[in-house]
């Protein structure tokens, strides 16, 4: 039953995504590989969608993923899936709300919980740089052209200041124009 | 159960995601003139509050923060269906796109373009990272379990959900031995 399937895979990255939409990414990573729904690239082409999209990056992936596992229904009961694990706490923790985030226990985890977020998403992010970087294989010759838009994106979203701040969408939409013209 | 105050819930939430790129954050200046200013459903204090505690549960802050919301407003309810709000214009609009992208991936001029967007996401994942990293990573402790994360995560078949129980009761246990 695949609708059961999925909406159980996004409640359970629903209870333990912590850290904002990007930190759904490894278990996202996790069910491609276990399951097959969706490949590696499939999920980098997700990501770009979501950052250009309205909505809670999370949300959107979520629902990209169940569309393309199971159609329109399948969009709908990932989302769900997704959703009610934080519906749940919510309406737990808003009773005694102050109590809640000021709770050593609670500081304490989150002290643990951050870090490991942080290094899973960067795990995540080798996966994607080994397919972009190396067509897959660390032993394969690097893309150079790769990582020429790579430096420069750098540049643009880190060192040169009045570019800074411009949304992902303008980097996204740029990294498809140079795609075309270069034939990447 | 009051009908048109659930529907103005929905409709207003709904509004608030369809106009929001990026979700948390990003989401704030329109919250506070959507519910704060325009509807009174609560103050910017409150607003404060609902952002530190989802902070400390899991899952996507945008949803979070409707369901507190939704809550106070019109109790579990109004909880319900303030989420639903928010999450229903990227059912539309992903759904939509996803359809046209699957329809189109194949011509080679949209291979391409993807191929050069990924290049594009392998920088805002690392950019996301650096960004988290400097907010996560504050002493040595935190920075030994990242690389302990990190080489899990990388050369163990091991759920991702085990990494975060792991890390949950290790920093409870290393943080008894900070003092502030």
């Amino acid at each position: 039953m695949i609708y059961a399937k999925l909406f159980w895979e996004f409640f359970q990255t629903g209870l333990f995504a912590v850290g904002g939409g990007m930190a759904t990414l490894p278990f996202l990573y996790s069910i491609s590989d276990r399951t097959g729904w969706f490949t590696h690239e499939q999920l980098a082409d997700m990501i770009a969608v979501s950052e250009s999209t309205p909505g809670a990056i999370g949300v959107n992936m979520a629902t990209y993923s169940g569309y393309i596992t199971a159609g329109l229904p399948g969009a709908v009961i990932s989302t769900i899936g997704l959703i009610s694990p934080s519906i749940i706490v919510i309406l737990l923790v808003a009773a005694f709300l102050s109590a809640f985030h000021e709770n050593k226990y609670v500081v304490g985890a989150f002290y643990g919980l951050r870090p490991a977020s942080s290094a899973m998403i960067t795990a995540a992010g080798l996966i994607l740089a080994r397919v972009v970087f190396f067509a897959g294989d660390f032993g394969n010759p690097l893309n150079v052209k790769a990582v020429i838009l790579a430096v420069i994106l750098l540049a643009f979203t880190n060192v040169i200041t009045f570019t800074r701040k411009l949304h992902p969408v303008i980097w996204i939409a740029f990294s498809a124009i140079v795609g075309i013209i270069f034939g990447y | 159960m009051n009908i048109k105050l659930l529907a103005d819930l929905f409709i207003t939430f709904a509004k608030i995601g369809a106009v929001t790129f990026g979700g948390g954050y990003a989401m704030l200046p329109i919250l506070q003139r959507e519910i704060v200013e325009a509807k009174k459903w609560g103050t910017d204090e409150e607003l404060a509050d609902y952002y530190a505690v989802g902070q400390c549960t899991p899952g996507v802050i945008a949803v979070n923060v409707a369901t507190f919301i939704g809550r106070k407003t019109a109790g579990i309810t109004g909880g319900i269906i303030a989420t639903l709000g928010v999450v229903f214009p990227s059912v539309i609009i992903i759904t939509m796109l996803a359809g046209v992208i699957q329809a189109y991936a194949s011509l080679e001029w949209v291979k391409h373009a993807f191929a050069g967007i990924r290049v594009c996401v392998c920088v805002l994942i690392f950019n996301a990272v650096i960004k988290l990293f400097s907010k996560a990573i504050i002493d040595r402790k935190t920075l030994a379990l990242y690389l302990v994360i990190l080489a899990g995560a990388v050369f163990l078949d091991v759920s991702p959900a085990v990494f975060v129980v792991i890390a949950g009761v290790a920093g409870i246990i290393l943080k008894q031995g900070v003092k502030q």
